[in-house]
């Protein structure tokens, strides 16, 4: 059984959100909008899944509106509050670190005139709150940065950022919690922001089921058109299981959060100390304040893809950063935007741990890694002495064998 | 398949096509350790303003990953832009620019397939060998008594259909490669392939054989040549066998030799292009006889054996054309490293920049590209 250490990517689904979700699968199969009894019983599923949310984050149940994802939460949360604040203002502020559902999506709306600010960050992936603010212009309307980095764990001072924010009225603060979810507390009483995104596949909850937090008061445009479900807010008929998946599975996280922060943090630390030993290899995102589960890496000059693709087929399943499959050259964009060369950013490799993250599993990764990464250095470097043979693209040993005086096709003339 | 341990891995070069696909399963029903993988070779990216041609190359890679989920073995994106670029692109365009004949399949099996990849699967995937849909066979040297080798060497030989030997196109392998290289489709029709696919229930049965050159959309090389290598349509002058001017062409970079002239009709006879000065911008025009030739010069010559053969000349059958038809010749080394080929009978436009390829039979004794060929006019 190969070992599953890329939970940033998605998590197994618990058998308790499974029994949570089963009722609406079967019997209670009624639409939450008719009026007999079949639609009620659906209703009242769906009510109480928003009523356990709600107290999983500290918020009220009329301030949780069912998505199908973190995706549709987040372009729900941006357009939404675009939208809703075109005739207040233009500007749009967020990071250049974001997720591509944050990231995409604001460019999107640059098309239809948005204005919009990517407020760099340091080297460990942190942005100053201090810039977010220095950003913020009489037409700013919405300010959305992460809760945590999705392929370097770093974690963003958003209280800090909520107090600048607040400074200025008229101004949204929207964050995505996608990432942080399962493994830092998340009270919306304390944080002060007016939009919050969760996704629930990523704490052992269904995959097409997220959330976004609207606080009360806060006025944003419903993004697609249809019926009055989640109040006006998500048109389409509810997906009952999944939010009760999605409630059953954050309750659960959210219990036992403490618990397993501090131990995958362990684990974590443990798995770094020996990664870390292999020559080249540098650790990325701040050391300390990320995520305690995440540990992600550079080896400079090694092709991540390789890697994860060597250690997929030695029984590791992990990643370079990011669930990508179309095998595009572009680096990272958050390693980048860290300050990161190509060279350096395309040996990335991230190793993300979850609630049932074994030591005997960390110890066998750990001794993969070392050993994958170790053939992967001798592989490039024979790699490279091959291509500097001149052999541009036949790196195996001994491969062609011109005959005949030196001539190159660039020095035959055409006939005539 | 002839070479490689009992049980070895290997990795299984899928284009999402028939032929790749039936060669993964062939791979896997020998019981060896198959690994799908789909080269991205060209920058088809995700953007919006790429979108169709993207599309089109990621539903490829599609395809072949739904046949490697049907067959149960790991499948990955493998990109090879740069190699691709270097090796293949960047020559064909070259080729073009002045007055030759490219050979993009030679070079994608030469320096991408047979090189770059091959290259990857033995250092970075711990493979034994790569396996591809093409029509041809290797054959491993013969084992002596007690299980030693006996000495020889990896022959190439045709795929053993006629209609679809694609050996022409693996000239360049050598014996490094041939000893990691599988085709398992080499004793294989066409039909046969399609049917084991049906059998297996392979969404890519059915599916078309590709007849372009896989980077040209829609055969439009002009295209590519405006797109890539920044190449300006500039008329010239289109010359008749006389050297008497008969039109204009639209621009030398564009014509390739052989290829069929409109101005035929009112020549009374049709024409060819038979030389093209790049330099000067100048197509010049032959009758079909005057494209025959019985001596040409091949340059860059590889020979499959690794080494050339022992007699100062030696004979074969050159081709110098997929599918074209082999003819008996002399072949002799020159002073200047080149080889001069004399055929028994003539062929015909034998432009530069083509593979001419050595065959014995069924075996590829090596193959290298036409530099000059001698006509009636010399």
């Amino acid at each position: 059984m190969p070992i599953y250490l890329d939970h940033a990517a998605t998590t197994p689904m618990r058998r308790e959100a499974l029994e949570a979700m089963l009722p609406f699968l079967t019997e209670q199969f009624g639409n939450a909008s008719s009026l007999h009894g079949f639609g009620r019983h659906a209703r009242a599923g769906l009510d109480e899944a928003h009523e356990s949310v709600a107290k999983s984050v500290g918020a009220t149940p009329r301030e949780i509106v069912f998505t199908s994802g973190g995706t549709e939460a987040n372009n729900l949360a941006i357009k939404g509050a675009a939208w809703a604040g075109k005739a207040r203002g233009h500007r749009i502020i967020t990071t250049t670190v974001e997720h591509h559902s944050v990231g995409h999506t604001v460019r999107y709306l640059e098309k239809f005139g948005f204005e919009i600010v990517e407020v760099p960050v340091d080297r460990f992936g942190f942005v100053d709150p201090d810039d977010i603010e220095a950003a913020i212009t009489s037409k700013t309307i919405l300010v959305s940065v992460m809760l945590a980095n999705n392929e370097v764990g770093t974690i963003q001072p958003l209280a800090e950022i909520a107090a600048r924010v607040r400074r200025h009225k008229g101004v949204l603060l929207h964050t995505d919690a996608v990432q942080a979810a399962p493994y830092l507390p998340i009270d919306l009483q304390a944080l002060d922001v007016d939009l919050l995104t969760i996704a629930g596949h990523k704490f052992e909850g269904p995959k097409g089921v997220g959330m976004l937090f609207v606080r009360s008061g806060t006025n944003i445009l419903a993004q697609q058109q249809g019926g009055a479900q989640e109040r006006y807010r998500r048109a389409g008929t509810e997906n009952v299981a999944g939010a009760a998946g999605l409630a059953r599975a954050l309750e659960l996280a959210v219990a036992e959060q403490p618990d397993t922060a501090a131990r995958i943090h362990l684990l974590r630390d443990a798995l770094n100390k020996v990664v870390l030993g292999v020559d080249g290899v540098l650790g990325t995102g701040h050391p300390d304040e990320r995520l305690p589960g995440l540990a992600s890496f550079v080896a400079p000059g090694l092709d991540g893809n390789a890697v994860t693709m060597a250690l997929d087929l030695a029984g590791l399943a992990c990643s370079t950063g990011s669930a990508c499959v179309s095998g595009s050259n572009e680096v990272s964009h958050v390693l980048s935007a860290m300050g990161y060369a190509e060279g350096d950013a395309k040996g990335a490799l991230r190793i993300s741990l979850g609630r049932n993250t074994t030591t005997a599993e960390i110890t066998e990764a750990g001794n993969l890694i070392v050993r994958t990464l170790a053939e992967q250095r001798d592989a490039a470097e024979k790699l490279a002495e091959s291509r500097a043979l001149g052999r541009a693209s036949v790196p195996v040993v001994g491969a062609l064998a011109h005959v005949g005086a030196a001539e190159s096709s660039e020095a035959e003339t055409p006939a005539g | 398949m002839t070479v490689g341990g009992p049980r070895s891995r290997v990795l299984v070069a899928m284009s999402g096509g028939v032929d790749s696909s039936v060669a993964a399963a062939l791979v896997k029903a020998e019981g060896h350790e198959a690994i799908g993988v789909w080269m991205r070779l060209s920058d088809v990216s995700d953007s919006h303003s790429d979108f169709s041609r993207s599309c089109c190359s990621l539903d490829a890679a599609d395809d072949a990953r739904r046949v490697a989920a049907q067959l149960d073995i790991p499948f990955y994106i493998l990109n090879l832009e740069r190699e691709f670029d270097e090796g293949v692109l960047q020559p064909f365009l070259r080729a073009y620019m002045e007055g030759r004949t490219p050979s993009p399949c030679v070079d994608c099996n030469t320096q991408v397939k047979f090189g770059a990849l091959l290259g990857r699967a033995r250092l970075q995937y711990d493979c034994d060998a790569v396996a591809t849909g093409h029509y041809a066979r290797v054959a491993a040297p013969a084992v002596g008594a007690g299980g030693g080798p006996a000495g020889g060497a990896y022959r190439l030989l045709r795929g053993l259909d006629p209609g679809k030997d694609q050996s022409y196109f693996l000239y360049g392998l050598g014996q490094e490669e041939l000893a990691h290289t599988r085709f398992p489709l080499g004793g294989m029709n066409k039909p046969q392939v399609r049917e084991i696919a049906r059998a297996m229930g392979m969404g890519t049965a059915d599916k078309r054989d590709s007849q372009e050159i896989c980077f040209v959309p829609r055969g439009n090389y002009r295209d590519v040549l405006r797109e890539r290598a920044g190449w300006t349509a500039e008329p010239g002058p289109l010359l008749d066998v006389d050297g008497r001017q008969v039109g204009e062409h639209f621009g030398a970079a564009s014509y390739t030799v052989g290829q069929r002239s409109g101005t035929g009709v009112a020549l009374g006879e049709p024409r060819y292009v038979w030389k093209i000065d790049s330099a000067a911008n100048i197509v010049k025009l032959g009758r079909r006889a005057d494209l025959e030739t019985r001596r040409f010069e091949v340059g860059e010559m590889t020979f499959v054996a690794g080494e050339r053969p022992a007699l100062d000349e030696f004979r074969a059958e050159v081709q110098i054309r997929h599918r074209g038809k082999p003819v008996p010749a002399t072949v002799r080394p020159l002073a200047s490293g080149r080889w001069s080929v004399e055929t028994d009978e003539a062929v015909w436009a034998a432009a530069p920049g083509q593979a001419a390829v050595f065959y014995r039979g069924d075996e590829v004794v090596g193959g290298g590209r036409i530099s000059a060929a001698s006509t009636s006019e010399e």
